[in-house]
């Protein structure tokens, strides 16, 4: 089963709720690999400690000009949508961070002065955490061009059990590209006003790529709040509830494990497990 | 006329909130939100929308089918899998873009050989000029799924800047967006100053170290403020000394304080809610070091 870990806002524990139900499942003996999809900011290691084994960059074409064939005729420049290309009388520019790699620039130079060159954008690293296989991406700060990115980390897993993917925050293109084809999105969720908000726009993601998907309510302090009546109103079952301790909060800070910290946080995970293993079945 | 981005790289740190209360604290400012993927601080303004405008940004490639002789080039160039190929049971091809993964390059449109590909502009989401106690408020929502956040952040940035100068403000408050990719770039770029608000963790230790070589890329000065400190001090004691080894000023410790919650549910910013509680008075504190550090580089470019 590929499942996504997703919210709109930032912040509401989607690495919590990815690392716990990732190590539990490999606790229970069954083959699962975490892939940390949020190459922008990617937490997930600093709460598994893993030896990895492999590490290598990921790159995408972008377009280098041969001056001496180019006539600047400017069709290139014409072409690009991104404004990556100034086209000048004696000299054609490129700049490297706007360009999205559409490949216009080359197929379309008469001359065939462009050619694509690879461009560094970020690495990939695969290795394992006791049982459990895990796989990150890491951006290079300053570049901006993630989905290629998160497409090369989630080509990692092979033929586990468990394939978790931890998304990035928001719901624009890393988003969409994390969520992919997956088979189900859990969606992370914390009862207060914006965390209320910013779940309606997750929601309405899933919907758009026709994805099923599950609320995880993440620091529940026990009284059924706006979140739930949401959840109840939209159809959208709840599937955890995490609660909210400081003693957890202060296991988390410091990269330990939330099923560790507190026995009601492991009951809810292992009860998590059995509802998405039912799914997995009927699927 | 300044620039104070608030910002983070670790999502869920307490920017909005932190930005809702110097909002209530500063005086004749323009408050932009760029974090258009989700755009909070609407939530805690109590705004008056008084205009709003489609942001309309790049193209929308689609096929028009009844020009279309299915030949294929358009998928076998298109570099993002956004047009699918389906072949019904006589065999027949049809070739359609799925728009979440079109990215409006014009490729397929300048290939095609029967000119049957439309590439028209394409909206993205809605950006918004509204009033609030605190000064006017530029925010928007980009569509869920759609492309162009950069883009957004960078409107919703000059329809700022426009206000400014307009009502004569000195000060353009911006809350950022998470992580440090497109959006985040847009956010910062020629900004005067970045107020980042971490926490004591060590995914907040983390991405601090990414967002700080961020500001570093782009040589904005910035200012660190702890949110939470007290839910571990040995990761506050941790990001003090990182800071103080990158020679980043931390100019306050906001302890953890539930009231925060409450606030929101209020609609209201927490020195609005509970001026006297110890967060507010850091808060407070924060933007005075802010308003210091703001004029003070004024003097020096004047």
């Amino acid at each position: 089963m590929r499942i996504a870990i997703a919210s709109g806002k930032g912040g509401t524990g989607k690495t919590t709720v990815a690392v716990n139900l990732a190590v539990t499942i490999a606790r229970q003996g069954r083959s699962v690999h975490l892939c940390d999809c949020d190459v922008e900011e990617p937490n997930a290691h600093l709460f598994l400690d893993p030896v990895f084994s492999g590490s290598w960059p990921v790159t995408v074409p972008v377009p280098a000009v041969a001056q001496d064939t180019c006539t600047h005729c400017g069709m290139c420049a014409e072409i690009c949508e991104f404004n990556s290309i100034a086209c000048l009388p004696s000299r054609t520019m490129i700049f490297p961070d706007l360009c999205h790699s559409c490949g216009g620039c080359w197929l379309v130079c008469p001359q065939k002065a462009i050619t694509p060159e690879d461009e560094t954008i970020g690495s990939i690293s695969t290795g394992k955490a006791g049982e459990l296989i895990f796989t990150q991406g890491r951006l290079i700060v300053g570049k901006t061009l993630v989905p290629p990115l998160i497409e090369a980390v989630k080509d990692v897993p092979g033929d586990e059990s468990w394939i978790i993917f931890d998304a990035p925050p928001g719901t624009t293109c890393p988003v969409v590209a994390t969520m992919q084809g997956v088979d189900f999105v859990l969606l992370v969720a914390e009862p207060t006003p914006f965390g209320r908000h910013d779940l309606a726009l997750a929601l309405e993601l899933t919907r758009q790529l026709a994805i099923p998907c599950g609320v995880v309510i993440n620091r529940y302090e026990g009284n059924p709040g706006q979140v739930e009546k949401f959840c109840l109103r939209e159809g959208v079952e709840i599937l955890a509830r995490i609660p909210f301790r400081r003693q957890i909060a202060a296991a988390c800070a410091e990269g330990g494990l939330a099923v560790d910290a507190d026995p009601e946080v492991a009951a809810a995970v292992s009860g998590l497990i059995d509802n998405l293993r039912t799914r997995a079945v009927m699927a | 006329m300044r620039e104070l981005v608030v910002c983070s790289g670790k999502g869920g740190t307490g920017k909005t909130s932190v930005v809702a209360g110097l909002a209530s604290l500063a005086k004749d400012i323009v408050l932009a939100d760029c974090d258009v993927d989700a755009a909070n601080l609407h939530l805690v303004l109590d705004p008056v929308v008084e205009r709003s405008h489609p942001f309309i940004a790049g193209h929308l490639a689609r096929i028009k089918q009844s020009e279309c002789l299915a030949c294929g080039k358009c998928h076998q160039l298109c570099r993002y899998s956004a047009i699918r190929q389906i072949v019904d049971e006589a065999g027949d091809r049809t070739f359609v873009i799925d728009p979440l993964h079109c990215e409006g390059c014009g490729v397929c449109v300048h290939f095609c050989p029967t000119e049957a590909i439309d590439f028209s502009s394409r909206r993205c989401g809605q950006w918004y000029v509204s009033r609030t106690p605190f000064g006017p408020l530029v925010h928007a929502d980009l569509d869920v799924g759609a492309e162009n956040s950069g883009k957004l952040v960078t409107k919703v940035r000059e329809q700022a800047r426009h206000l400014a100068e307009n009502c004569g403000s000195n000060l353009i408050l911006i809350d950022g967006p998470p992580g440090i990719g497109c959006p985040v770039t847009a956010s910062l770029t020629g900004a005067d100053l970045m107020l980042i608000v971490t926490e004591p963790s060590l995914s907040g230790l983390h991405d601090l170290n990414r967002i700080v070589e961020l500001s570093a890329h782009f040589r904005i000065p910035a200012m660190v403020c702890i949110n939470k400190y007290d839910l571990s001090p040995r990761l506050t004691a941790m990001v003090e000394e990182y800071c103080t080894k990158q020679e980043l000023p931390v100019i306050g410790r906001i302890p953890f304080e539930p009231l925060v919650n409450e606030a929101q549910a209020a609609g209201r910013s927490l020195i609005e809610y509970a001026p006297r509680c110890e967060a507010s008075r850091v808060v407070t504190k924060i933007w005075h070091c802010l308003e210091f550090q703001l004029s003070a580089s004024n003097q020096l470019r004047g």
